[in-house]
């Protein structure tokens, strides 16, 4: 099996289970349907060989987001399947424009040219865990003491925003 | 170790990128449900960063690699926000019917 037929039957794997993940009317479903497509892009990080990026994937998405959303979903009770208002004309409206954008960008790059025209292995070792953690411990250390910074306000922005306020009623 | 991108090409990749991505709007556009909505946010975030990382190894770059994991960041905070955010309008509305959030309407 050649590495070009993994990554056809990676590749409908993921639009597919992405696809299921839009139109399907359970919530529940929904999110079973994106943890698969969260690991099968993974998947296709590992194939790039970029396994730190792969783990992180799977830790960040599968693990924190996806749990997050699921607790969201089971908190408000809304694993049943009723989707009100079925506006008709919206929906017949997103499916044309779902056409267009994707019609107007592959034609986009159905058209570029690569800018290597042979593509050549360099030899060197630059997506590997120690080489990724020195360049984002020496290049990007305000980026990432800035990403702290970040999580840590959205963290308290998420308990404020969820705390039930009593002052107002 | 022999780099796929020998074998798959980047074309492929930009294509599977782009047909993610919209899916992504897609489902924005269709669904009306608040939730499946930030699903399909996720959707398109994971179609840009897969085609950073192609990027990144196409021009065997580091920084490409770098700039996701600080768009994974960004990503774990926006999703922390925004659902406490559906949860207080649950709270207020009883539905995340986005249809009904039609207050600021004149």
């Amino acid at each position: 099996m050649s590495i070009l037929t993994i990554f056809y039957i990676l590749a409908a794997f993921t639009l597919a289970t992405g696809f299921l993940t839009v139109v399907s009317k359970n919530p529940i479903h929904s999110a079973i349907y994106l943890v698969l497509c969260f690991f099968s892009v993974a998947g296709h990080y590992l194939m790039f060989n970029a396994q730190f990026l792969s783990l992180v994937h799977i830790i960040v998405y599968a693990g924190a987001i996806m749990v997050l959303i699921l607790f969201t979903i089971m908190l408000m009770n809304l694993n049943k399947e009723n989707e009100p208002n079925k506006n008709l004309l919206s929906k017949i409206s997103a499916a044309i424009a779902f056409g267009l954008l994707g019609f107007v960008m592959l034609a986009t790059f159905i058209k570029t040219m690569p800018i290597i025209d042979t593509y050549k292995q360099s030899g060197q070792d630059y997506q590997s865990i120690k080489v990724l953690g020195k360049v984002l411990l020496n290049e990007y250390m305000v980026p990432f003491e800035f990403a702290s910074v970040l999580l840590l306000v959205a963290m308290i922005g998420a308990v404020l925003l969820s705390k039930k306020s009593t002052s107002i009623q | 170790m022999q780099n796929i991108l020998e074998q798959i090409g980047i074309e492929n990749y930009i294509y599977l990128s782009v047909l993610l991505f919209c899916i992504g709007a897609f489902g924005v556009l269709y669904r009306r449900n608040a939730i499946i909505m930030f699903m399909s946010i996720e959707i398109m975030l994971n179609a840009v960063n897969l085609l950073l990382v192609a990027f990144s190894t196409y021009h065997q770059d580091a920084q490409g690699q770098v700039f996701v994991f600080f768009s994974m960041a960004v990503a774990a905070a926006e999703v922390a926000v925004g659902l406490s955010i559906l949860v207080s309008i649950f709270r207020n509305t009883g539905s995340i019917d986005i249809d009904n959030l039609k207050n600021l309407k004149g």
